[in-house]
């Protein structure tokens, strides 16, 4: 049974993601995990290294009030794809009432390390949902660039140097990615839209089956933003079609938050320390190129709504 | 049902390593196998597919997409309580190694069969001893097949020994690439019903349950890291007892003598050989040859590599003059190749003790010919005789 909400006033209001965790102030992660803990209140939750894990987890305590596992970096889907299994035969063998299974991964965890798991996981048709958190570069151990930073940004290993100034590379498209495997449903999310992202938790959840959902996830320390405009610059992350929200439910795209005017791309990069130097006139080039990187994207995905919609 | 000779409530029948491997997990009523393919195991986790699409066996096959996955898919499978195996080889149990580590670690009490094959590069398939030693220090416990009629009792003690609450901790058993995994022989298989009387279903405990939510992995930092340590070494250590306890009800369920370490002509020996694996076999012919000929020579195999029988070998070697332990792998700038350096170290606190030669032998799954066992006993006897180590080290069957 698919509970959809309108408002947040609507959300459950229990809490199984406890307090008292270390993650940073202004740090997208907890947002993301009460929303789906409240959605799955049955969830078995599979942990890939990296900030959430570190911070919520410190020995001798937890915030997690449901069965939480962390093995390691790369491999939060397969160890996901053997607790499901394991359910599965036990509940045939045994009885044993099957959990719903989440991983939560980093964009490194999800994009890099740890794509070859999800891909064969995915490919496998386990009942799991894959969450990404992606703060778009490997904040946990100091701010390296990953497949998801994006074009332009800065970060220790892709510093905004006077040669080179940030990363040059392009960020993956990982929802093609995953939708390329058949699964039945993959989603954008985005803390700045609650109801849009606890909707789209509580659909992934309710498939047999994998899904995968995107969460752009604000880190502070990592963008060098305020801590109190994480929710401010990800609402500016949609409305300049940065982060569009969007969904493919059985092989059809849709768009969730339409925007049919974007803001200018320099509101939302002027926020955040990684893009500042972008705006310095020697470094318009690769401004520019960014630009069209997220035109292309926007026009990828209206074309890919147009001809899934049409074929369906 | 195996097809065979019926002796009494076992079968007699011919079986590759790798199948009686394979016919000990169905026998074992496994839950979840999560494998990948490799040369030479592969044939195991064949065997287990047709057994589950067949209906003879009532599991979850997990075909994952690389060895690291097969082992973290085993991890969380395990935790949620059910029976798992894996089975791999060299290159596989390398991609693993992170992995190992963390199952010993949280205890899932996981079984792997490892048909041994050697470290590239050169690649090679054969059988060399690499792989395992390189896995010694992870925290899972090792025995060494001698034949497949071990390979296959040896797997169904792995399960027991594994889920044991004295125990928890992983299981590999070591079955020599090819030779074993790959050899046909002729061994006795129990029937199902004694195997689920010595192997009942695994009870597990703190398991992942949504009713009972734990935390299984945490960060651990250095105000508790070393406890976390010193537990996992005491359990280990403690283990021991629990694992003699298993071999020997085993030993009376299948007539078959399992020990920590196996003796041949060691009561009056002045020179041995102490081996790993199918090549205890060519050394007990070669030295009951030699003994018809008077020479007063003995064989130490060992079957539980890991923990190290460290008391049961001390005990049978200190008074012999001179031994030679083989090694099927080569260990780079270390004072000798890994089983050397065990033996020699388990014998350092003993009054009396023999002298020491390293023999490096069967690479890459070169043969362990007669010959070259009966080099590694003359090597002993002439150490004896003279009362010097010539060479600490040598390779035999090298060109």
């Amino acid at each position: 049974m698919v509970t959809q909400i309108k408002t947040v006033k609507e959300l459950p209001r229990e809490e199984l993601f406890a307090p008292g965790h270390r993650l940073c102030a202004g740090c997208g992660v907890p947002v993301l995990v009460r929303m789906v803990l409240k959605a799955i209140p049955n969830a078995v939750i599979v942990n890939a290294t990296g900030c959430l894990e570190v911070a919520t987890t410190i020995f001798p305590y937890t915030s997690w009030r449901v069965p939480w596992v962390h093995n390691a970096f790369e491999n939060a889907a397969a160890t996901a794809a053997g607790i499901e299994a394991a359910f599965r035969i036990l509940e045939k063998k045994r009885g044993i009432k099957r959990p719903k299974v989440v991983a939560f991964g980093g964009d490194g965890g999800t994009f890099d390390i740890g794509i070859q798991a999800l891909s064969g996981a995915l490919e496998r048709g386990h009942d799991m949902l894959y969450i990404c958190y992606d703060n778009e570069a490997y904040m946990n151990t100091g701010i390296q660039r990953s497949g998801a930073t994006p074009r332009g940004a800065a970060t220790t290993t892709s510093p905004a140097g006077k040669v080179i100034p940030g990363k040059l590379e392009r960020k993956k498209n990982l929802i093609e990615i995953a939708v390329a495997h058949g699964i039945k449903y993959a989603a954008t999310l985005n803390p700045a839209y609650p109801v849009d992202m606890y909707n789209k938790i509580v659909k992934a959840a309710s498939v047999e089956g994998p899904t995968l959902l995107h969460y752009f996830c604000p880190c502070p320390t990592g963008w060098r933003s305020d801590v109190d405009k994480s929710i401010e610059i990800a609402r500016l992350a949609v409305l300049t079609r940065v982060w569009p929200l969007y969904e493919n439910d059985n092989g059809v795209y849709r768009i969730t938050v339409p925007v049919k005017t974007p803001r200018p791309v320099e509101e939302y990069l002027k926020m955040q320390g990684r893009f500042r130097h972008l705006l310095a006139p020697e470094n318009k080039w690769l401004l520019d190129q960014l630009k069209q990187d997220i035109e292309e994207n926007w026009n990828r995905l209206l074309k890919l709504v147009e001809l899934s919609q049409k074929s369906s | 049902m195996a097809v065979g000779v019926q002796v009494g409530r076992q079968t007699r029948v011919g079986m590759s390593g790798n199948e009686a491997v394979a016919y000990a997990v169905k026998q074992s009523n496994v839950d979840v196998v999560a494998a990948y393919p490799i040369t030479p195991q592969t044939i195991i986790v064949e065997r287990i597919a047709e057994y589950v699409n067949n209906g003879e066996l009532n599991a979850a096959c997990v075909a994952v997409e690389s060895e690291h996955s097969a082992l973290s898919a085993c991890i969380g499978a395990s935790l949620t309580g059910a029976r798992v195996f894996t089975a791999t080889s060299s290159q596989g149990l390398a991609l693993m190694w992170e992995i190992l580590w963390i199952a010993s670690a949280m205890r899932t009490p996981i079984v792997m069969a490892l048909a041994n094959r050697a470290l590239s590069a050169p690649i090679n398939i054969h059988c060399s001893h690499d792989d395992a030693y390189a896995v010694r220090d992870a925290g899972w416990i090792q025995f060494f097949a001698e034949d497949v009629q071990e390979a296959y009792d040896l797997t169904i003690q792995a399960f027991r020994i594994a889920e044991d609450e004295r125990v928890l901790f992983p299981v590999i058993v070591n079955l020599d690439g090819f030779i074993l995994s790959h050899g046909v022989e002729a061994l006795y298989v129990l029937d199902d019903e004694s195997v689920n009387a010595f192997l009942p279903p695994r009870k597990p405990i703190n398991t992942i349950d949504v009713e009972k939510p734990m935390t299984y992995g945490p960060l651990v930092l250095y105000d508790y890291y070393m406890e976390f340590k010193r537990a996992q070494a005491e359990a280990f250590n403690n283990s021991y007892p629990a694992i003699l306890g298993i071999l020997q009800e085993y030993s009376k369920l299948s007539g078959r003598n399992y020990a920590p370490i196996k003796t041949y002509g060691m009561e009056d020996a002045e020179a041995a050989l102490v081996v790993l694996g199918s090549s205890a076999g060519t050394a007990r012919f070669v030295a009951r040859r030699l003994r018809e000929q008077g020479k007063k020579v003995g064989v130490v195999s060992l079957t539980l590599y890991r923990p190290f029988p460290r008391d049961e070998l001390a005990r049978v070697l200190r008074r012999v003059k001179s031994v030679v332990v083989m090694d099927r792998s080569y260990s780079f700038g270390s004072p000798g190749a890994q089983l050397f350096m065990d033996v020699a170290s388990a014998l350092y606190d003993e009054k009396e003790r023999p002298l020491l030669v390293n023999a490096v032998y069967g690479l890459g799954g070169r043969d362990f010919t007669a010959e070259q066992a009966e080099m590694a006993f003359r090597i002993a006897l002439e150490t004896a005789r003279s009362g010097e180590v010539k060479e600490r080290q040598v390779w035999l069957g090298v060109r």
